[in-house]
């Protein structure tokens, strides 16, 4: 196992589980369970929080600028990407003081357009990569796809865990792998995507999260989009509970970003509610919490006038880009 | 900083009356009793003047469902029984929000509390009984068991509606007619069932309502003409009401008090056995007999533990019982707040370390902040006496004979949670636990076909179940 060359910090506890690969599995084992019952329960119980008025405003600016504005097909073509970054740039052309979305994010072979179109916005480019979406391949080329990416101007990765070692218990070589990766990525910020829906149990969740934290990722990610299913409340609280305990012991604050499936203002603001109350209300900026989507920003547009305007115009109303 | 919004239910959903008024003989009377103010602890206002009964009105009562008994319902076909007891389980659900309202209006609860717990409850129990109506021949008593004829009712004011259902469903289904009194502060909802048991045109006398204090709950209780007392509330009153029926030869059925252990052990799912630990204690603001009161943790994760204890329950919303964004409500009473807040100080007195919510809470109405209190030792007052408030207290203990031995270390017995991931050792240990009702990586959860009941000072006989048939049953 490869040293982190992240959170040269780590109190003992936390440096001795990362000592090698029988620490990494002892420490992960030890973690405390969780509770499929209870999660999805308190999940569904704060799901019922009302957000009225000023504070649902707050929360529709706010779930806004922390969208990663996604698009990965295979159909990609520049246009569609620069039409993307239009949106990000002035999500709802009429109404300029609409905050500009956290990132855009594409495949690697479209981040020189990304850059172009959105340079001196101060928007991101996420930059998906390690072989997006399944990690089935080397290292090697895990680790040039991140340097192209990187080299064309991301600033953010979104790399994939490698499941199949995870699932077949090699920590160790996961572990290595986004150390390595974080070592490519420079300055570029690490999301550490667990594609949850292939992890099954939420006992899988909290410990791949711990990995990805131990290893150095500045973020966990939910899910690729591509997988059924993608995020869900529940997850989302187990990963806020690993950041929350992250932080209580190492005082650093790392992210969580929830991918696939959230597409209505509603949705997000169960999410938000979740940032609040589990994890808490410092994580509620986009340096800390973000939304993988596409939909849902339209969606938190139309909201947006309904709040100001008082009735509901229509998705003619917003663009489709 | 993200403050949620108010986000108030709309009051005027309870539609409530200046007065109330009595249900005896399928009609709504004034009874001869001074008449009662009953008050909204969230604001402390009257919300309205209800009549009460006086001894003659109990007699009335009594031989209305004597004669309901007799002639109607004792006689009929389970079947058609069953039809009478579906049709109120559904006007509960339609009727669902007003009761909803008018249940938080009275008793303080959380508006998400009586909407997404005790009017459903109420409904289930309806629903569940009125499938068994019919079918008590298969219930494990005999080919035809009897019912025992009129049942003298007494509820407390912590579950209002949800124990009038308790009561009312398992005694309808067995054939008996019931005479139910609601508790002082909390009349409201348990009259608005009467107008629901009005409207599904159930027989006049089957169930009859009677409004008032202690003295008319022990008018109903010893009334020599009622066949069977069922009685939930405090061990004292409890214990009265035994003395009195002793030698009888009535049935009785008691549900009282607790102080429930909840035991988490060190390889226990953390996270969500602190969620247990906040709805065993801080659910209903504590005013539930079978409140995980005393939290027994194991001393090797009491520290991480009790950490993302005070943290999450910082994050509880106290205040305006009808937003719908409360966690903890209203006391239900300034007598039961006094009472919380002695209770809290003999525990300063006694040396145990409190810590209190920073939250904030009103300046008008009954409140008190969620309190968790270590260091806590066995000998205190407050792990001993039941304290019927948002105040835990919390013990450590070794190994897992420790954690039985000091669980059943109370006169009381009603329910007891355990929390770890190994299935063998909740076996071993809800085994071991006398307690009527054990949880297992879970707290607070009541189903009706689930029994409830107690042990020793818990009381005795259950409702709920096949098994809580029985109580309502000659065999």
């Amino acid at each position: 196992m490869a040293a982190p060359t992240t959170s040269p910090s780590l109190p003992p506890a936390l440096a001795d589980a990362v000592r090698d690969d029988a620490s990494l599995r002892r420490f992960l084992h030890g973690l405390p369970g969780v509770d499929q019952v209870g999660v999805e329960q308190r999940a569904a119980g704060l799901g019922t929080r009302s957000i009225k008025k000023a504070s649902k405003m707050w929360a529709i600016d706010t779930a806004i600028s922390m969208v990663d504005l996604t698009t990965l097909e295979g159909a990609d073509t520049h246009g569609k990407v620069r039409s993307l970054a239009a949106k990000a740039r002035r999500p709802d052309p009429e109404r300029p003081d609409v905050p500009k979305v956290a990132a855009v994010c594409v495949y690697p072979d479209m981040v020189e357009t990304a850059v172009k179109e959105l340079e001196g916005t101060g928007i991101n480019i996420a930059s998906v990569a390690t072989a997006f979406p399944s990690g089935r391949s080397s290292l090697k080329v895990k680790l040039e796809d991140t340097a192209y990416a990187v080299d064309a101007g991301a600033t953010e990765i979104d790399m994939v865990i490698d499941r199949g070692a995870f699932l077949s218990g090699r920590y160790g070589q996961v572990f290595d792998e986004i150390v390595q990766v974080k070592h490519a990525c420079g300055d570029a910020h690490l999301k550490v995507i667990l594609e949850t829906g292939e992890l099954a149990t939420y006992d899988n969740v909290r410990r791949a999260s711990w990995l990805g934290l131990l290893a150095g990722g500045d973020f966990i990610k939910t899910s690729t989009g591509k997988v059924s299913p993608a995020a869900t409340l529940p997850v989302t609280h187990v990963m806020l509970q690993a950041v929350r305990d992250w932080h209580t012991q190492t005082g650093e604050h790392r992210g969580v970003k929830p991918a696939g499936g959230i597409r209505t203002t509603k949705d997000a603001i169960k999410y938000l509610v979740a940032v609040h109350e589990v994890a808490g209300p410092e994580w509620l900026t986009a340096d800390l919490f973000r939304f993988g989507a596409s939909t849902l920003l339209n969606d938190l547009l139309m909201q947006r006038r309904t709040q100001l305007e008082g009735h509901y115009s229509g998705p003619d109303y917003v663009t489709v880009d | 900083m993200w403050e949620y919004a108010p986000a108030p239910e709309s009051r005027d959903i309870a539609n409530l009356k200046p007065n109330y008024r009595m249900f005896i003989d399928g009609q709504f009377v004034e009874g001869a009793g001074e008449p009662l103010k009953t008050v909204n602890p969230g604001t402390e206002e009257v919300l309205a003047e209800v009549s009460t009964a006086a001894p003659a009105d109990v007699d009335k009562a009594v031989k209305a469902a004597r004669r309901a008994y007799d002639r109607v319902w004792g006689r009929m076909p389970g079947s058609e029984r069953a039809k009478y007891i579906f049709r109120i389980a559904r006007l509960i659900q339609e009727r669902g929000r007003e009761l909803a309202v008018l249940e938080s209006l009275d008793n303080g609860k959380p508006i998400k509390e009586s909407r997404d717990v005790d009017v459903p409850t109420a409904a289930a129990h309806f629903f569940y009984h009125a499938g068994w109506a019919d079918k008590l021949g298969y219930a494990g008593y005999g080919p035809d068991p009897k019912p025992l004829g009129v049942a003298g009712q007494v509820i407390p004011w912590n579950f209002p509606l949800m124990m009038a259902a308790w009561k009312i469903a398992p005694a309808l289904a067995c054939g008996n007619t019931v005479v139910l009194k609601p508790a002082e502060t909390t009349p409201l909802t348990a009259l608005v069932l009467a107008e629901i048991i009005q409207q599904a045109d159930l027989p006049p006398g089957v169930v009859n309502i009677l409004a008032g204090a202690g003295d008319v709950g022990a008018a109903v209780t010893s009334h020599p003409d009622v066949d069977k007392v069922a009685f939930t509330g405090s061990t004292e009153v409890g214990k009265i009401i035994q003395r009195q029926l002793a030698g009888t030869g009535r049935k009785l059925t008691l549900e009282l008090g607790g102080k429930a252990a909840n035991i988490v052990f060190d390889d226990a799912p953390l996270d969500q056995a602190v969620e247990g630990i906040v709805n065993g204690i801080f659910f209903n603001q504590g005013h539930v007999c079978c409140a995980g009161s005393r939290l027994l943790v194991q001393e090797s994760v009491a520290d991480e533990l009790l950490e993302k204890l005070h943290a999450r329950v910082s994050t509880l919303r106290v205040g305006d019982p009808l937003d719908k964004n409360t966690d903890v409500g209203a006391i239900n009473s300034r007598e039961q707040l006094t009472k919380i807040q002695q209770l809290v100080e003999s525990g300063d007195a006694e040396g145990a370390e409190r810590w209190t919510s920073a939250c904030p809470l009103p300046d008008k109405g009954f409140y008190f902040a969620p309190t968790v209190f270590s260091n806590v030792s066995q000998a205190m007052r407050i792990a001993r006496e039941e304290i019927f408030g948002p105040v835990l207290s919390v013990l450590t203990f070794r190994t897992p004979d420790e954690a039985v031995a000091k669980a059943n270390n109370t006169p009381y017995g009603l329910s007891a949670g355990i929390w770890t991931e190994k299935g063998s050792r909740i076996l071993w240990a809800a085994q071991k636990m006398r307690a009527g009702v054990v949880w297992a990586n879970t707290f607070n959860r009541f189903d009706p076909t689930a029994p409830f009941g107690g042990y020793q000072e818990s009381g005795f006989g259950r409702e709920g179940g096949r098994t809580g048939l029985e109580a309502y049953l000659d065999v």
